[in-house]
């Protein structure tokens, strides 16, 4: 039995296609994904998210236990309310998951994990609080919803939708939350875009969901959801990289903070150890086709492999993420095997689209 | 509730087959396909004169989603492709009936007889 979010309903009547998602009830699309990616891109969308699950740390230890357990370091996060990506790593310098961490005070941070990860997560890091005899307490919050609203338009929206609320956040700078009575208003994302993820009791989120729709917001499924983070270049965990994959290999070095040597994270050691073995670019398709993940990649430099693609609604072409020989450049001519079919495609650097703007 | 002509045959791979009065077969994909793939990116059609067995994958229907293939209901070989539906797939979403695959001649024209009859295909869909 599927578990379903605070929204159930409200997709089920916005007529979704619900689909089974880690174990969720979630909705893939409400009609056209095509036409849900294009208002995310063009005016403003918004993702049941709430089955990704919130975690609260809070004690006198939280902040020293976070900088062992994530592999980019919560010491940059001076100011209350800043965000930050991060990985956490296994011993092996594989990656047990991806998250957003918010600090909101040096003994109060909250990470928001992916769902289909969410148990292991939580078994994870309560077993090195145990281990370290930290002091921080671990809470789950299931008792939250969670609403991404994304799009040039989307923060105007919400102010629109939510009484009181552009007060309080219009000084929000990227990759900040605030909190606004019982709602944590954060300037993140997942669709490259500007705009707003939401979290608020369950109970306050259907109220919300439809407030949003009255002020012009689109309801936007999980399909359009993939085609938007690969347009800008977001990995996606269990597709992109796993417990069995260096960061290092996956074009997530840029969140590996390596500055503070006496930082002993976990999984430091054989990502320094190893460094990058390869490298990960993007793929434009030239010839006809679309691209998937596991395609074959043949260049110059040897082989290699899409970890993602599909068809980009913004560049109307085909496009990947592929794990490639490190010697590989941007602007290489490359051979991708569709279905015993070679076809050719060009690599590019991440992302393909940002704030509405085609960069490749 | 996706739309099941009476006047069509089916494949339980969700093909649909129109007979035309030169005895050749109309072939594309049912409604309740299109709706199931979702938005349809790209198709490759097969070219007229291949000669094709029923089961046997003749095309491939790219959604954003996902890649299927669509199948040959009968022996016979392929006389046309549509062209215009290759420039614009997402007209299969629109009107999956009015918006054809490819057509095939039959080699025994009484065998599309033994197709699934619109009734026994909502049946078949109301298993799924």
């Amino acid at each position: 039995m599927s578990k379903q979010t605070p929204l159930h309903r409200a997709h089920i009547d916005a007529g979704a296609r619900m689909v089974d998602f880690a174990g969720w009830e979630m909705p893939v699309n409400y009609g056209s994904q095509i036409e849900e990616h294009h208002a995310v891109r063009r005016q403003a969308g918004m993702f049941d998210v709430s089955h990704m699950l919130a975690l609260d740390l809070r004690g006198a230890d939280a902040k020293k236990f976070l900088r062992t357990l994530l592999a980019n370091d919560v010491a940059k996060l001076a100011t209350p309310g800043k965000a930050l990506y991060a990985c956490m790593l296994n011993p092996a310098g594989g990656v047990v998951d991806d998250l957003i961490v918010y600090h909101f005070a040096e003994d109060r941070f909250r990470l928001v994990v992916n769902a289909g990860t969410a148990d292991k997560d939580l078994a994870w890091i309560q077993e090195r609080i145990d281990r370290d005899a930290a002091d921080v307490d671990l809470a789950p919050r299931r008792d939250l919803a969670m609403i991404a609203v994304q799009g040039p338009q989307a923060r105007q929206r919400c102010w629109q939708a939510i009484a009181g609320s552009q007060a309080a956040s219009d000084g929000l700078a990227p990759f900040h939350a605030t909190e606004f009575d019982d709602l944590l208003i954060a300037r993140t994302g997942y669709t490259g875009e500007d705009g707003f993820e939401l979290a608020l009791p369950s109970a306050r989120a259907p109220g919300l969901w439809r407030a949003l729709m009255q002020a012009g917001v689109v309801p936007c499924g999980l399909g359009a959801r993939d085609t938007l983070r690969l347009e800008a270049g977001m990995n996606l965990y269990g597709q992109d990289m796993d417990e069995d994959t260096s960061p290092l290999d996956a074009g997530l070095g840029w969140t590996i903070d390596f500055k503070d040597e006496g930082r002993h994270f976990v999984g430091r050691e054989p990502l320094e150890n190893n460094g990058a073995r390869r490298r990960m670019l993007g793929l434009v398709l030239e010839d006809k086709g679309v691209l998937r993940a596991h395609m074959k990649v043949t260049t110059e430099h040897g082989e290699g492999l899409t970890t993602s693609g599909s068809f980009s609604p913004t560049l109307q072409k085909a496009i990947a993420f592929a794990r490639l020989p490190l010697a590989v450049a941007p602007g290489e001519q490359v051979q991708v095997d569709i279905r015993g079919r070679p076809a050719e495609a060009r690599t590019v650097k991440l992302p393909f689209v940002r704030k509405g703007q085609c960069l490749v | 509730m996706s739309t099941v002509p009476a006047d069509l045959k089916y494949t339980k791979s969700h093909e649909w087959i129109r007979t035309e009065a030169d005895g050749t077969l109309t072939i594309g994909i049912t409604d309740h396909a299109q709706e199931a793939l979702g938005d349809i990116v790209f198709l490759e059609l097969p070219e007229a004169g291949r000669s094709v067995t029923a089961g046997e994958a003749v095309a491939v229907i790219e959604s954003v989603k996902a890649a299927s293939d669509i199948y040959a209901p009968l022996d016979g070989e392929i006389v046309d492709s549509n062209a215009a539906a290759v420039d614009a797939p997402e007209t299969i979403n629109t009107d999956a009936y009015a918006n054809w695959l490819f057509k095939l001649r039959p080699a025994d024209g009484a065998a599309v007889e033994a197709l699934l009859d619109s009734t026994a295909y909502e049946a078949e869909i109301a298993k799924a």
